[in-house]
Formats: C-alpha cells, structure tokens, sequence
C-alpha cells in the first residue's frame, strides 16, 4: 500500500529537510539518511551555492521536492515563470513526486509568502482541481498536495476540512501529503476530533506524511516548526501509520533548528512506528496467502 | 461583488478582501489597523469573512495572519538589508520596510526578489532617508547586487580563441553575476565589517546588541567622502567585491550597456587621467584580469517550458 502511484512506487523511510545550517554536517560527515526532503524555491534559482550543495546531495542521497508557493488554491493564472523553473529543478533532482499545499497565498499577482486557508465551498473545489491537474500536465510528476494549518475558517465553507480534501484529490486525482502536525494544530483551533480527519482521508492517495511541532498560545495553537514532535502528534501519526501503512515519512524542523544529529534522532522516532506497520502487513499477507 | 456587509461567496473575491487585510501595515504595537488607509473598517471585513470561534473574534483569527505576514517581510528583510539599516538607524528602516512594501508588494513567487525594486524606490522617496540619502541609496544598490551575484547565471566564459577574436566592433556579454556598483564612500568594506560584526554580535545580550547597533550606526554615517567602483562578482560560489579603477569600471558598465568595444573605450577614458601613451598597457592588463575571472562569457540559451 505505501508505495503507490502517488509517490512514484517508492518505498522510502524517514528522512529530514535539508536545512542551511545542516549544510556542511551533512557534506562533511556523510550520515546514514533514507531521503532528504528540499524546498523547490530555495533552489529554483540560475546558480551559485545552492545548487552547487544541491548537487552534491543529489550525489549521495534521495531528495524530494516540496513546494510553498504554488498556491494551488489561487484564482490567479498559474505562474508561468514559476512553473518553468520549477520543472528545471524537477530534471535537475528527478524527484519521484512533488508535493506542495493546499492553500492559497497570492491574488491579483501579489503575494503574500503565507500558506492561506481556503474557503471549503464546492467552486473552490473545483478550481483547486483544475489548478493541481494543469501543474501535473506540465510538470509530467505525481503531484501531492499537503494539508495545511489554520487560524481561521470562513463563513461560507460548506463543507469540513477533509471532505475539501477528500473532493479535491479525487477530482485532481492526485496524492495526499498528510500533515498530522497540521491536522492536530488545526483541530485545536477549530475544535474538531483529528482522528475523524485521519480516519476520513483515503489512505490509498497517501503518498507521504509530514510530523512536526508547535507552539501553544493562550487562545490558540502556532504550526511553528521549532520544537520536537508532541505526544498528541506522535499518536494521530500512529493512527495515520495504522490506516496508511509504512508510508515516506519526514520530519519538519525549520526554526531555533538544532544540531543535524537531534534533528535526525527525532525524526527516526518514527522508525518504531514504522516498523510496527510492517510488521502487521507482513502477518496479514501471510493469513492472506494461508487462506488462498 | 457582494454587498460589503454581507458574506462574500465568490472566491476571487473572498482571496482579494481577505489579503487588502493581511498585507496592511500593523500598528506600532504590532495589531491590526481598525482601519485601512482607504478607510474600510477591518473589522467590518473580518466579520464579513471570517467566522468568530470561542475564544477568538473574527477580527483576531484574521488578525493572525496580518502579523504573520509583517513578521516574516520584515525578517526577510532584514537579513538581505543590514547595510541600509545600520545607515538609516532601525526606526527609519522599519518606515521604509512598510511604505515600500506597501507601495511595492511582492510580485514574485520567492522571498529573495523582495527588494528587487527597492534601490529606485528610496531614489523616488528621498525624505525616507534624508539627511543620508545616498549613502543609504548606494548601500541598498550595494546590498542588491550582492543578492543578484550570489545565485544570478554563471555562463561560459569566452575560450582564449573567442578572447582572440575580439575587435573594435565586438559587443561582448558579461557574465550575468557581475553587477556594477558606484558609491561616493567606501561601503563595501563598511558592508563586510559589519556583516562580520553581525557574525559577531549573535550572543550580545539585548543591552550590548542595542549600544552596537547605535555604533553602527554612527561608524557608517561618518564614513569619509572616496569615491569607489565596485564590481559584485561570484567566483567558486562566494560573492566577492572588488574594487575597480573609474576607467574599467565605465568601460565594464558601457559595455554591459550594449556599447561596441570600440565605443566602450572612448567611454572608459573620457575623463581619465591616464596618460594617452599608457591606456593600450592599462587596458590589456584590464582584459587579462577580466579574463581569468570570466567576466566575458557566451550567454546560453533558456529551457522552454
């Protein structure tokens, strides 16, 4: 189940975002990591540095691409100068999938640099799926698209969250990039179960799976990224594990970021419940093969 | 359009009212404005937009994102900037980081263009600035440049053979990360002290970090009249500045203008004191060092979508 056509049949593990400040630990030391994890827009540029480190990686490691600004959700025309970088990058990584949001950020060709909630009513809908199905064609990669966190909800949604999401990838007929960091912020912000949106989300378009953490307010909950995961997160993150199956999963840490080694040791916290997916799919094979 | 009272439907709508909202300025004490500058009330807008929960209004949950967005131009920023704050004094830079975001939101899909228009910007808005007006100008082209050389194109240079070929009539290309920056003081070596200060200055305590920046301030205002030619240039992935002479910083300029080389020359010593009998000596040890670091180059040809 977890390598599916959403994250191009691949079977990967953990893996950690390639951040700036991990840069030479990285090159220098060379650590055991299944995948790294890249922002395309950090690398969507003619050359210096960054690609020249981006090479390297791409020497030694796996590396998938996820996006922020692609706002799929926008009802501007898709940027052209965007997508033509970003398919030279795509060349450049052969990335097996490319994930970005499910969100807005820019209107009237201005942008906000935010992941933007969307309005859940059934026109956005359908734009959002014409959007991710254009980027696809051109783009010729799965695309897979991430649930984000959010601070706010509109009047006129006619519908939850994951049924948005739900309706979406099936129209776009793309994957989910299931954030259960996100999933957890949002609920708390907007008093719903998280495990009824784990539960709701068709885990055969599950192509990958974020964890991270965040910040407490008084009123509400910050998807800040600059903390280890929490409990609440590391159990709707079983629950996905359970649904989903051992599906690519990856650590996100972009603030007050810590040595590559802790960064790593969290993320591979994740092993354990990995492993324990496998476990259960290898002796359901097995009942299934007795039985045949 | 919707009635401004009622709730919008319409997506476009929805995305256009939502972000006049979040990319008005906040407030000194980092709220959201009760009003915009074109006199809607944001908490109508809210209201219209966004549903109230039990512990938010509609106006704080929009509220959040508005700072949101402040906080992270401003970050951004700040690290492509430091040189044009420590002339302008951290007040004043945050002045100009609203107006001129607010005049000039970003257009572009990455945060690294941000600034792309703000060297013309404090040309047009010179009270801004004042009294430091082109100090703060020439350090913002400074620290432009510096953006634009560190992930700008390298492309092939000119083979000796194409170098050799060279005449009168040539239109020569330079290389896409070499950028041409003119000042009347010595900013670039004030630039990479303070980027070294900064380097420096991370563990101050809050009291020691604000008596450094006020001596920033005051190092970069007094910084004695020279006026200097610099070319930004990348060479093995590091941005370096170099100084030229006035003489091969206008011929490089005339030539990146589209100059003939001929044209570029007479350009180039118009008003040198370089005496007619040394300019063939000066200018072949110019084009050698030139050269060698492949400023001259053959423009390649862009991928089609």
């Amino acid at each position: 189940m977890p390598a599916n056509r959403f994250n191009g049949y691949t079977d990967y593990g953990v893996g950690i975002g390639l951040r700036v400040p991990h840069y030479s630990h990285i090159l220098e030391k060379k650590p055991v990591v299944d995948w790294f994890e890249i922002i395309s827009e950090n690398y969507m540029v003619d050359g210096g540095r960054p690609l020249t480190v981006l090479d390297s990686i791409l020497d030694q490691y796996r590396v998938v691409q996820h996006g922020v600004s692609m706002y799929f959700g926008s009802t501007d025309p898709l940027n052209r100068e965007h997508l033509k970088r970003l398919k030279n990058l795509v060349r450049r990584t052969n990335t097996p999938w490319l994930s970005d949001h499910l969100c807005w950020g820019s209107v009237d060709g201005r942008y906000t640099h935010d992941l933007l909630p969307m309005p859940y009513t059934w026109e956005a809908v359908h734009n959002t799926a014409q959007r991710i199905r254009q980027v696809q064609d051109l783009l010729e990669i799965p695309i897979v698209v991430e649930n984000v966190s959010s601070y706010a909800e509109f009047h006129v949604s006619e519908m939850t969250e994951w049924e948005f999401l739900n309706e979406v990838v099936e129209e776009a007929d793309c994957g989910i990039l299931l954030d259960v960091n996100n999933i957890y912020v949002s609920s708390q912000n907007h008093t719903f179960d998280p495990r009824a949106y784990v539960d709701a989300v068709p885990s055969e378009r599950v192509a990958q799976i974020h964890i991270a953490g965040h910040s407490k307010f008084e009123k509400y909950i910050l998807d800040t990224h600059d903390h280890p995961v929490l409990d609440p997160v590391w159990n709707l993150y079983e629950r996905a594990i359970q649904r989903c199956g051992p599906t690519a999963t990856l650590l996100e840490w972009d603030d007050n970021i810590p040595t590559f080694d802790e960064v790593h040791r969290e993320a591979l916290k994740a092993t354990q419940y990995l492993q324990k997916a496998a476990q259960r799919l290898t002796a359901e094979e097995q009942k299934q093969a007795v039985a045949q | 359009m919707s009635d401004q009272n009622s709730h919008p439907t319409q997506l476009r709508e929805i995305q256009q009212r939502m972000a006049a909202c979040i990319m008005q300025p906040i407030t000194r004490d980092e709220r959201m404005r009760q009003r915009r500058a074109d006199g809607t009330p944001s908490l109508r807008e809210a209201e219209a937009i966004i549903r109230p929960n039990d512990r938010l209004s509609s106006f704080e949950r929009l509220e959040i994102y508005n700072r949101q967005y402040w906080f992270r131009l401003y970050t951004s920023f700040q690290e492509d900037f430091p040189g044009l704050q420590a002339v302008v004094g951290t007040r004043r830079f945050e002045r100009i980081m609203r107006d001129y975001l607010t005049e000039c939101p970003s257009t572009s899909f990455t945060l690294r263009n941000l600034g792309s228009r703000l060297p013309q910007w404090l040309i047009a808005h010179p009270d801004h600035s004042a009294p430091h007006t082109r100090l703060a100008i020439e350090m913002a082209q400074l620290e432009w440049a510096h953006i634009e050389s560190f992930d700008n194109p390298a492309w092939p240079p000119l083979t000796p053979e194409q170098m050799a070929a060279i005449g009168e009539d040539s239109v020569l290309t330079l290389q896409p990360h070499l950028r041409l920056v003119e000042a009347h003081a010595a900013i670039d070596d004030a630039l990479i002290s303070l980027r070294e200060d900064e380097g420096d200055s991370d563990s101050a305590s809050n009291n020691a970090s604000t008596g450094f920046s006020a001596r920033r301030t005051r190092r970069m205002r007094t910084l004695p009249g020279k006026p200097v030619f610099i070319a930004v240039h990348r060479f093995d992935d590091s941005v370096y500045y170099r100084r030229l002479d006035p003489e091969d910083f206008h011929l490089l300029k005339a030539i990146r203008g589209g100059a003939t080389l001929s044209r570029a020359i007479d350009t180039a010593f118009a008003a040198s004191a370089i005496p007619e009998q040394d300019r063939p000596a000066h200018l072949q040890s110019a084009f050698a060092l030139f050269a060698t670091l492949g400023w001259f180059c053959n423009q390649t040809a862009e991928d089609p979508l």
